[in-house]
């Protein structure tokens, strides 16, 4: 059987080990191969000076208009603050049982909180955000399970509660919507 | 969700629309849009929303206007109305004319998912019937629970009685029992399963980051601090909160976190606006509080706020007739995670599993399979794949402390008291070790002894 392909590609600033690390992740989540790679882009124009973040609707279509035809799902990994008009923030987003979907780094460090340097965590929360982003591509909703990845999380708190995997109901699930 | 809430959208900005719709979406809801209030009404006069979150400035008839003609058609509609600008008279008028509540744009994505999440509370409760609130006839989400002796068939008794009520828990055993599953258990069985379930480990955080995760922090509290940082209490809010290793916690927090208790309400630092949350306790411990109490180590009125019911887990070598169970589910898990077919066991490795103590507990239980997954042939788990000393297999007399004596000092013996190298040779963390010498009072002189 062939492995589905993953794209991940990345705008910014991430260091070369969490991407590699993150991409371990997903492999070992959804079976799959990955496809890790740099993507080059000015974001000015995704810029709102108003709010001082970038607009993440505009920038999910963007990675949305790529062509990986080798790939079933694309997630463009970005190290800026998202927003969406009607909320504050995103971690990230993605199209429901759709191919795309983006993430951000930029409220995952502790040191926005004032709080110490910790890599590994910020690594977890990455990967994290990341399979939680891919679980919506793959046509999972939210799940209530408090330590199933595709548990709603709004604050960083809220991702430090639940693990780095599915479920096994969202996991049969999965299976489900792969046949 | 026992129901699918279906929520109805109305704004007349697109991206507005689309945001929410895929917000809501994610989170399992049945969504629709109308671009503004009079197609709005129009899918209201044949078709049924749950919730309707509208925006009060639309061209043509604004969302107050819409607010009334919903109450006239439907005065159960729980209607929650967006501002751009928030000014107290459009709020007063919203609220006076039904609305459920109003928010400004944009909001804070925790903000918008608490509104949802009261909003569907409310109809829950509106629809709960005879049949719902007939008492939960089989556990669910136990799926790490293991067990089919007599004491773990207690203890899932208890968790099914007490999770229906909003009781402080205290779920006490020894280090590996599983207490942190338990009471992931009674969140998953409750009424507040809806609602996060958010675990502190006490032991692990010194006094003044205990403080800053329960109670979160003010953007600007000290340097650094660039955003909110919500605590635990507050992120519990109609769930529950599980505090691990409760017994740690210095006389300080003791009297910080029955007041809270109390109250439940409680300050960010930096922060002068009191905060209130309904959540509900569970706690953990491998001491003996009541002991600490008499010690006067541990507040008696905190204990027993805390101590309404209590759980004991029994230790692995009470209940060894769940070994196979457990064995087979472990095995079943590991072999899953690492791709792998399921692995078969050899009954001579099942035997020596069974005879064995297990100081360290399940954990240790589910350590040993995990590691004879990974070093055996990938088929059979055998004996040689087994980290069990032979010497060791209970078949003496001797008490199970004696037993249990004899083997933490062998190991330590073996590695020179290397706590870190012991530890991780017996399988458990170095705070366990550390109550085993303690409990069992062994002495470095006791290797010539």
């Amino acid at each position: 059987m062939n492995l589905p392909n993953i794209t991940l590609i990345s705008y910014g600033y991430f260091g070369k080990d969490l991407l590699e690390k993150t991409a371990e992740a997903v492999i070992l989540e959804f079976q799959c191969s990955v496809n890790l790679i740099e993507g080059h882009l000015d974001l000015s124009e995704y810029y709102d000076p108003a709010r001082r973040q970038y607009n993440g609707n505009s920038m999910l279509k963007l990675v949305d208009s790529l062509s990986f035809p080798d790939s079933l799902k694309i997630l463009g990994l970005f190290d800026v603050d998202l927003f969406i008009p009607i909320l504050t923030f995103i971690f990230g987003q993605a199209f429901l049982g759709g191919r795309t979907g983006i993430a951000s780094l930029y409220r995952l460090s502790n040191e926005r909180y004032g709080m110490i340097r910790d890599d590994r965590l910020l690594l977890d929360r990455f990967c994290k955000e990341v399979i939680h982003e891919l679980g919506h591509t793959f046509g999972l909703k939210h799940c209530q399970n408090p330590i199933c990845v595709m548990r709603s999380s709004t604050y960083v708190e809220d991702i430090d509660q639940k693990n780095q995997h599915l479920c096994h109901n969202c996991r049969a699930e999965l299976e489900l919507l792969l046949e | 969700m026992a129901k699918k809430i279906s929520i109805l959208i109305v704004d007349d900005e697109e991206s507005v629309r689309d945001s929410l719709y895929n917000w809501f979406l994610e989170d399992g809801f049945r969504v629709a849009y109308a671009e503004n209030a009079s197609k709005a009404l129009t899918i209201l006069e044949s078709d049924q929303f749950d919730i309707i979150l509208a925006d009060i400035k639309m061209p043509g008839m604004d969302g107050l206007e819409m607010l009334r003609r919903i109450k006239a058609l439907k005065p159960d509609s729980i209607v929650i109305v967006m501002t751009a600008f928030a000014t107290v008279d459009t709020a007063v008028k919203a609220l006076k004319d039904g609305a459920y509540d109003y928010v400004t744009k944009p909001f804070d994505p925790d903000d918008l998912t608490h509104l949802i999440r009261n909003a569907t509370k409310q109809i829950s409760l509106a629809d709960e019937n005879e049949s719902l609130r007939k008492k939960v006839s089989s556990l669910e989400n136990v799926e790490d629970l293991i067990g089919n002796s007599v004491a773990m068939k207690n203890v899932l008794r208890e968790i099914e009685s007490v999770a229906q009520t909003n009781s402080s828990v205290i779920i006490t055993g020894e280090s590996g029992t599983g207490k942190e599953l338990v009471a992931r258990a009674i969140h998953a069985n409750s009424p507040r399963k809806f609602f996060p379930f958010v675990s502190v480990h006490c032991g692990a955080l010194t006094e003044s980051l205990l403080e800053s995760e329960l109670f979160g922090h003010e953007k600007g509290a000290f340097t650094g601090a660039m955003y909110n940082r919500k605590g635990r209490f507050e992120m519990a809010d109609s769930g529950s909160i599980f505090l691990d290793e409760i017994a740690t916690i210095s006389t300080k927090m003791q009297v910080e976190l029955l007041r809270v208790l109390e109250s439940k309400t409680f300050m960010r630092v930096g922060g002068n606006k009191e905060i209130s949350s309904d959540f509900r306790v569970i706690c953990a411990t491998n001491k003996d509080l009541k002991s600490m109490v008499e010690k006067g180590t541990f507040r008696e009125d905190l204990f027993y706020r805390l101590n309404v019911v209590n759980i004991q887990i029994p230790p692995l070598r009470d209940r060894k007739d769940d070994i196979p169970l457990l064995v087979t589910y472990f095995i079943k898990k590991y072999c899953t995670s690492m791709n792998k077919p399921t692995a078969a066991i050899d009954p001579a490795a099942l035997k020596r599993l069974q005879e064995f103590n297990f100081p360290g507990n399940i954990r240790e239980l589910e350590n040993m399979i995990e590691r004879a997954i990974v070093v055996g042939n990938g088929k059979r788990i055998a004996l040689k794949d087994l980290p069990l000393e032979k010497s060791f297999v209970s078949s003496s007399t001797e008490s199970l402390d004696d037993f249990e004596k004899a083997f933490v000092l062998q190991i330590l013996n073996k590695y020179n008291w290397n706590i870190s190298r012991t530890a991780k040779a017996l399988k458990v963390d170095r705070v366990t070790l550390y109550n085993k010498i303690k409990k069992y009072d062994l002495k470095l002189a006791d290797q010539h002894g």
